[in-house]
């Protein structure tokens, strides 16, 4: 078990450094670094001053060595003016070292931020950390609603409220989160009056006016897909012999699903929730686009959007780890739930 | 200023005229299938449940509106009446007489109209990026799971890999205006687009390899409708010009293929590594036939059941994709009348008007449960065999 949780360790870990590889490549695409440049200078600058910039800024040297910095193996080296001899900061808003250091990701410094004038760290882990208070009420709304539907639905097999729920948890993975969104707006906030169409307030307080609508908008479409795996484990599970003995015993059919089905129904489930998360994580962007609350979600939009190379790498670091922490945590999880299956 | 308007049944009367030859067709198609059901094999059992019917119907709805948008749009989608800006539902428009059946957007545009036009944009990338989707998927996944061992690690690597991505970063990176001047996405689309090619010669070259005469023709066939197409979409160099891709929607295609064969391959690999145990691929191992005819002619045939199903789940799911894409204002055109585009639009506004908003959203949400729908009662047709 242990060589198995280190060998997937091993694993993510290669993952991980091929992603922000393959991320470094398209960020630094000549097109991009352009863009960069003209949004950084003033307006109206020539072709000659954009290169400078680009190469003032260390945008220019080698591939593997600007990686290698931004990993921290290889050590950053001072910008040294050329004119002065002393060693100059590239930008104002975060400092550069003065002597050669090894300062990357794996010594905690997640670089400059372009867009936002700040380091990177600064604006990254307050928004990580408002992302997960919205993740936090999303799954405290949508794990025991869609463990009861889909209980419900496959408790009996082919009634009425099974085929209801089972339309109608359809009918919600059928609704991304830009359509609920939507929908939801116009009903509640429109029409009705009784939420609020924005999240921007949350920074003064998060209120059940201002936080209810991207909590269900989020929820909902993933409550359906849950629901759907708990129903089909839950079917399973009903038709084992353990439960016929159960029945066959005397028991009410209410002790039967609450003592012996439904522990062996929701460990299946259990890995689907795991498994929701990089879904969550695309459905996040756009709910906090759409309702403009400042996580996760907004500032890789915004970092995309501007071409913030480094904002952008922290953020796709930040998803990378938590879509492979998650497939681990279903994994392990998974085997020492289910005794029967033993991990090689 | 408009101040004329039908009422409330007239814009219902309205719209379901508009629609008329979409009732049409689907009277036709319903009539055909009903009389001939039984012979029709799983399309005909479709209709055994209410569930499989309303798919059958709502994806029909959406494919012959597509196919006759031009007939049922009463006005051209990106035409601008200035009168008729955020107009209310049911407005009637001085200069023609047509009315706006679902109002005016804020850029003064037929909203009935763009959502007519917008499912020709989706039914023409979803099903078509699927199948892409689906031919590089099957030709990675049935090797990798039929020979396991370093093949199946490192394509599965690299499947794994692009599943780790959240789709939207994918998205941003693949799609920006930027990388059209860089060769990745003519290269990608080189590599996805060779894959039907190879699929369809291996697939008749392992049937046909003994009876030359019909080889050759198969093969001849394929090479040059699929080198006609290659040629088009990667190189836009089609000598007679029929076969022709925006960059921008070439750009769009790919990375939605990008992003939906690795699921395709985990699919068809754990697929294949169940059906290699059976006694019929052991037969056919001992008859000394050679591993693609076995993966291609014994293996991939009886992995269809599962495979139709996740291929409609997977167009409802690239539909959201381009939605998605759309709603970020990515790869496609701004004036665009897709629905993802048609949402972002809206919703910016939806403190001041509701209807622009609500066409779009319901249009790919009722396509989307449509095609979930088949999808699922598909399934229930194949577990009932």
């Amino acid at each position: 078990m242990l060589f198995f949780i280190l060998r997937r360790l091993g694993t993510m870990v290669l993952t991980m450094v091929c992603l922000t590889l393959v991320v470094f490549f398209l960020v630094n695409l000549e097109p991009n670094l352009k863009k960069l440049a003209i949004s950084q200078t003033e307006m109206h600058t020539s072709a000659e001053q954009l290169e400078q910039w680009l190469v003032n800024h260390g945008y220019r040297q080698n591939f593997f060595v600007r990686y290698g910095q931004w990993l921290g193996i290889v050590k950053k080296q001072p910008i040294i003016n050329p004119e002065t001899g002393k060693a100059e900061q590239r930008f104002s808003f975060c400092n550069d070292p003065v002597e050669p250091v090894y300062s990357g990701v794996l010594e905690g410094d997640f670089g400059c931020s372009t867009k936002f004038k700040t380091t990177a760290a600064k604006r990254l882990f307050p928004a990580l950390g408002a992302t997960g208070i919205l993740m936090f009420w999303v799954l405290v709304v949508m794990i025991p609603i869609s463990l009861l539907i889909g209980i419900l639905a496959g408790m009996r097999e082919g009634s009425r409220t099974d085929r209801v729920l089972s339309v109608a948890s359809i009918a919600t993975t059928a609704t991304p989160e830009y359509v609920s969104g939507v929908i939801f707006t116009v009903i509640f906030a429109s029409w009705l009056g009784w939420l609020n169409g924005s999240a921007a307030s949350t920074s003064q307080g998060i209120t059940f006016y201002n936080f209810t609508l991207p909590v269900m908008t989020l929820a909902i479409y993933g409550i359906g897909y849950i629901a759907r795996m708990t129903r089909a484990s839950m079917v399973e599970v009903m038709t084992q012999q353990y439960i016929r003995t159960a029945r066959l015993k005397g028991l009410s059919f209410s002790a039967v699903v609450i003592k012996h089905a439904l522990r062996n129904a929701l460990i299946a489930p259990f890995t689907v929730i795991m498994l929701q998360f990089p879904w969550l994580l695309t459905g996040v962007v756009i709910v906090e686009v759409m309702f403009r609350y400042q996580g996760f979600g907004y500032i890789l939009v915004e970092a995309a959007g501007n071409n913030d190379i480094d904002l952008l790498l922290g953020c796709s670091l930040a998803s990378v780890f938590i879509v492979l922490i998650t497939q681990l945590i279903s994994d392990v999880g998974y085997a020492y739930l289910n005794p029967r299956i033993r991990v090689q | 200023m408009v101040s004329e308007f039908v009422g409330p049944l007239g814009v219902v009367i309205g719209v379901l005229v508009r629609f008329w030859p979409v009732w049409i067709a689907l009277a036709v198609v319903l009539a055909l299938s009903f009389t001939y059901k039984k012979r029709l094999g799983l399309y005909g059992q479709l209709f055994d449940s209410y569930v499989g019917i309303a798919g059958v119907v709502i994806c029909l709805f959406w494919l012959f509106t597509a196919i006759f948008a031009s007939t049922i749009a009463p006005f051209n989608p990106l035409e601008q009446i200035v009168v008729m800006k955020d107009v209310l539902p049911g407005a009637i428009e001085p200069a023609s007489h047509k009315v706006f059946l679902f109002g005016g957007d804020k850029l003064a545009r037929d909203v009935f109209s763009r959502m007519v036009y917008g499912s020709q944009i989706v039914l023409i990338i979803a099903p078509a990026a699927t199948g892409f989707a689906l031919m590089v998927g099957i030709t990675l996944g049935l090797p990798a799971g039929y020979y396991g061992g370093k093949i199946d690690t490192v394509l599965s690597f690299l499947a794994n890999l692009v599943l780790a991505f959240p789709v939207i970063l994918l998205f941003y990176l693949l799609v920006t205006p930027g990388i059209m001047d860089t060769p990745i996405p003519y290269g990608m689309a080189g590599l996805f687009f060779i894959f039907p090619i190879i699929f369809f010669c291996v697939l008749f070259w392992t049937r046909y390899k003994n009876r030359p005469d019909r080889l050759y023709i198969l093969l001849g066939l394929t090479i040059l409708i699929g080198g006609w197409v290659y040629v088009g979409l990667v190189f836009d160099k089609d000598p007679l010009k029929i076969v022709h891709i925006d960059p921008n929607q070439l750009n769009i295609f790919v990375a939605v293929v990008f992003a939906s064969s690795p699921g395709v391959f985990r699919i068809v690999r754990g697929l294949t590594m169940d059906i290699k145990t059976r006694d019929y691929v052991a037969a056919a191992q001992t008859r000394g036939e050679t591993p693609w005819y076995i993966m291609l002619w014994e293996i991939l045939p009886n992995a269809r059941g599962p495979l139709i199903v996740d291929t409609c789940l997977r167009i409802g799911y690239t539909t959201i994709l381009l939605g998605t894409l759309g709603y970020f204002g990515l790869g496609l055109a701004p004036e665009s009348p897709d629905w993802g585009t048609a949402i972002k639009d809206a919703s910016r506004l939806l403190r001041q008007t509701i209807h622009p908003a609500l066409p779009p959203t319901i249009a790919l949400m009722s396509f989307v449960l449509g095609l979930n729908l088949l999808a699922d009662s598909l399934r229930e047709q194949s577990l009932k065999d």
